[in-house]
C-alpha cells in the first residue's frame, strides 16, 4: 500500500511540475465558463436553467477532451519508462509490478480529477454567483457529471496503460492512443448513426443499438449523463434515442466501470510477464 | 557459510537466441566477485536474472536464499542494491528528490539517505537538477542509491564507467568499507585490470558461457601462463646478462638496458635465485604476473581450441 502511494505521489508531483494539471484545468475551466454563459444563449426562454444546459454542453465537451487528456497522461506510462531506461532501476526495488501500475493509476486519476474538479468548479461557481435559482436535482446532475467524467478519464487512462504495455516504442503507443481517441470519441458514433440512417433500423434493432452504445465508454458516459435527468434528456437531443433505452443510468455507469477495470487488470497481467 | 547468490544451470534465451548458457556459480557471504567479459558476454542478463527482471529459460536462482521471482524475492530485493549499466534518472528532478523517492521505496529514513551524498562526494550537488549532472556525477548518484539501506548484496553493472581515476579510487574505498561491514558484492566490468586487486573471486563470461570462476591465483594456476621477469642492468651488460641466464635455460629477450624473461609459474623461484647470483650487474628486478586481461584472453583461446 505504501509503495502505491509513493508511486502515486511521484506521478502527481510530476503532473504539478510539468504544468499538466494547470494546463488541463485552465483548458477545462475556460471552456466550461464559455459554455456556461455562451452555451445557454440558443436556449433562450425555453425554461431550461443555465446549469442544466451547462451539464449537457460539458458532457459533450468531456466526450471529446476527456479521453484525449487521459490517453496523453497514460500512453507512455510503461513504454516511456522502458525507453528512458528508468524502469530497470525502479523494478530492482522492493516494489511489485502490480503496485507500480496501481500507483501510476492512482496518480494519473488524481491528476485528471484535479483538472476536472477545478475546471468544472469554475463554471459551477460562476453560475452560482450569477444569482440564478438552481433546483437541487440539477446539482445532483452536475455532481454526477463530475464523477462520471473522472470515471471516463479513468477508463481511458486504463486503456492507455494497456497500449503502453503492449508496444515496444513510445511513438507507436502515441499513434495507437490517437487512434483510440478517434475511434471512441468520433468515429464510433458516426458509424453507428450512419448504419442507423442507412438501413432505417432494419438490422440495428433498439436492443442491439443500446448494447453497442454501452460498449463504447464515451457513449456509456453520454448515456449516464444525458438520460439521468428528465430535463436534461429532452435538452440533449438524445431524447429520442435514450427514450428507447430500457436500462437505468446505473447500467451505463457499470459499463464505464468495466472499462476502467478490464484494461487495468489486463495490463497488470501482461506487465507481470514482461521481460525488462 | 551461506551463499548470497546461487545459480544452478541457469540458461536464458531471448526469442530462441541463447544469451546465457548453463551458468552455475555461487557467491559466498562477504565475498567480492568480479564478473568479467566482453560486451555482450551475458553479464547484464545474468544480473537481470538475479533481480527477477527476466525469468530464466532453465535452471534455478537463489538470491539471499530466495527465488527472485517468488514473493520472497521482494524481501531479497529490499536487501539488494543495484546499479544498472548506463543508469538514467529523470532529469527534471534534483538529486535530493531522486534519493528521497528511492529511499521511501526502500523504506529508509530520508535524512539518512541524504548522508549518502557525502559518501559518494556529491554533497555540493544535492539540490541541482539531475539533467545538469555530468556523467560521472550521475554515476555517483547511481552508486548512492545502490548503497541505500546498507544492502547485504550489491549488484553493480559497470560501476566505474565514466568515473575519473580519483573517483574510481574513492569508489573502491566505499566498496571496501561496505565489504568490511559484511556485504557481498558482485561487480560486472569489461575493464578487467582495475578489478584484479579487489576481487576474491573472478567469474569469466564469454558469449553466454561461464568459462571459469575462481580466485585470481587459482586462475593463474589453471591458465599456466608465464610471469614476466624484467631486469634493469648496467649499460652494455645486457648481452652478458642474457647470456648467463640463457645458460640457466631461461629464454631471454634483449631490450636496450633491459632484459625480459618469461618464466613459468613452477620455475619462478629458481630463476629469481639465479638472478640473485648475477651480482651488481643487475640494478632492479620487476616481476609481472599475468594480468586479468591476459588470463581472460588465454581462457577464451582455450575455449576456442577446446571446440
Amino acid at each position: 500500500m505504501k509503495n502505491i502511494l509513493v508511486i502515486a505521489e511521484k506521478e502527481i508531483r510530476d503532473g504539478i511540475r510539468n504544468r499538466w494539471i494547470l494546463a488541463t484545468a485552465l483548458l477545462l475551466g475556460g471552456l466550461s465558463l464559455g459554455l456556461a454563459f455562451l452555451g445557454s444563449a440558443p436556449v433562450g426562454e425555453v425554461g431550461a436553467s443555465r446549469l442544466a444546459v451547462t451539464v449537457v454542453s460539458l458532457a459533450s465537451l468531456m466526450i471529446l477532451l476527456g479521453p484525449l487528456i487521459a490517453l496523453m497522461l497514460s500512453f507512455d506510462a510503461i513504454v516511456g519508462d522502458v525507453e528512458r531506461g528508468t524502469l530497470l532501476l525502479l523494478l530492482s526495488y522492493p516494489l511489485s509490478r502490480g503496485q507500480l501500475i496501481l500507483g501510476k493509476f492512482v496518480g494519473h486519476v488524481s491528476i485528471f480529477s484535479a483538472a476536472v474538479v477545478m475546471g468544472y468548479g469554475v463554471a459551477a461557481l460562476a453560475i452560482t454567483l450569477s444569482g440564478e435559482e438552481i433546483a437541487s436535482g440539477e446539482w445532483v446532475a452536475f455532481l454526477g457529471l463530475a464523477g462520471s467524467s473522472i470515471m471516463l478519464g479513468a477508463a481511458f487512462i486504463s486503456m492507455g496503460y494497456l497500449v503502453s504495455v503492449l508496444v515496444k516504442e513510445r511513438a507507436t503507443a502515441a499513434g495507437i492512443a490517437i487512434g483510440l481517441w478517434l475511434l471512441f470519441a468520433l468515429l464510433y458514433d458516426m458509424v453507428l448513426l450512419g448504419i442507423l440512417v442507412a438501413d432505417k433500423g432494419a438490422t440495428l434493432k433498439p436492443d442491439l443499438f443500446n448494447v453497442l452504445l454501452l460498449i463504447n465508454p464515451a457513449d456509456a458516459f453520454r448515456l449516464f449523463n444525458l438520460s439521468g435527468l428528465d430535463s436534461i434528456g429532452t435538452l440533449s437531443g438524445m431524447a429520442a434515442l435514450t427514450g428507447h433505452a430500457d436500462f437505468s443510468p446505473w447500467t451505463a455507469l457499470l459499463a464505464l466501470l468495466a472499462w476502467v477495470i478490464a484494461p487495468l487488470g489486463l495490463t497488470g497481467m501482461l506487465f507481470r510477464r514482461k521481460e525488462i | 557459510m551461506a551463499d548470497t547468490i546461487k545459480l544452478s544451470h541457469v540458461s536464458k534465451s531471448y526469442a530462441g537466441r541463447p544469451v546465457v548458457m548453463d551458468v552455475s556459480l555461487s557467491l559466498p557471504e562477504g565475498y567480492l566477485m568480479a564478473l568479467v567479459g566482453h560486451n555482450g558476454a551475458g553479464k547484464s542478463t545474468l544480473i537481470k536474472l538475479m533481480l527477477g527482471l527476466t525469468r530464466p529459460t532453465q535452471g534455478e536462482i537463489g538470491i539471499l536464499g530466495q527465488d527472485p521471482l517468488s514473493p520472497g524475492g521482494m524481501e531479497a530485493r529490499s536487501n539488494t542494491g543495484f546499479l544498472p549499466e548506463n543508469v538514467v534518472f529523470e532529469g527534471a528532478l534534483s538529486g535530493r528528490e531522486v534519493m528521497t523517492f528511492f529511499a521511501r521505496l526502500k523504506g529508509e529514513p530520508v535524512a539518512k539517505s541524504l548522508e549518502l551524498f557525502d559518501l559518494v562526494g556529491l554533497s555540493h550537488a544535492v539540490d541541482m537538477k539531475v539533467k545538469t549532472y555530468s556523467k560521472g556525477m550521475r554515476q555517483r548518484l547511481g552508486l548512492a542509491q545502490a548503497f541505500l539501506g546498507e544492502p547485504r548484496l550489491l549488484l553493480l553493472d559497470e560501476p566505474t564507467s565514466g568515473l575519473d581515476s580519483a573517483a574510481q579510487i574513492q569508489f573502491y574505498n566505499i566498496v571496501k568499507m561496505l565489504k568490511e561491514r559484511g556485504a557481498s558484492i558482485l561487480i560486472s566490468s569489461h575493464a578487467l585490470t582495475e578489478l584484479e586487486a579487489q576481487a576474491d573471486l573472478i567469474a569469466m563470461m564469454n558469449s553466454g558461457h561461464l568459462m571459469a570462476c575462481a580466485s585470481i591465483g587459482q586462475l593463474r594456476e589453471i591458465a599456466g601462463l608465464p610471469s614476466m621477469l624484467r631486469l634493469s642492468v648496467r649499460d652494455g651488460k645486457t648481452s652478458e646478462v642474457a647470456e648467463r641466464l640463457k645458460k640457466c635455460g631461461a629464454p631471454t629477450k634483449i631490450n636496450g638496458t633491459h632484459v625480459e624473461i618469461a618464466i613459468s609459474p613452477d620455475d619462478k623461484m629458481t630463476t629469481l635465485r639465479k638472478v640473485g647470483q648475477l651480482g651488481k650487474e643487475v640494478l632492479d628486478v620487476d616481476v609481472y604476473s599475468p594480468s586479468l586481461d591476459m588470463l581472460y584472453t588465454a581462457f577464451c583461446q582455450r575455449r576456442e581450441n577446446g571446440r
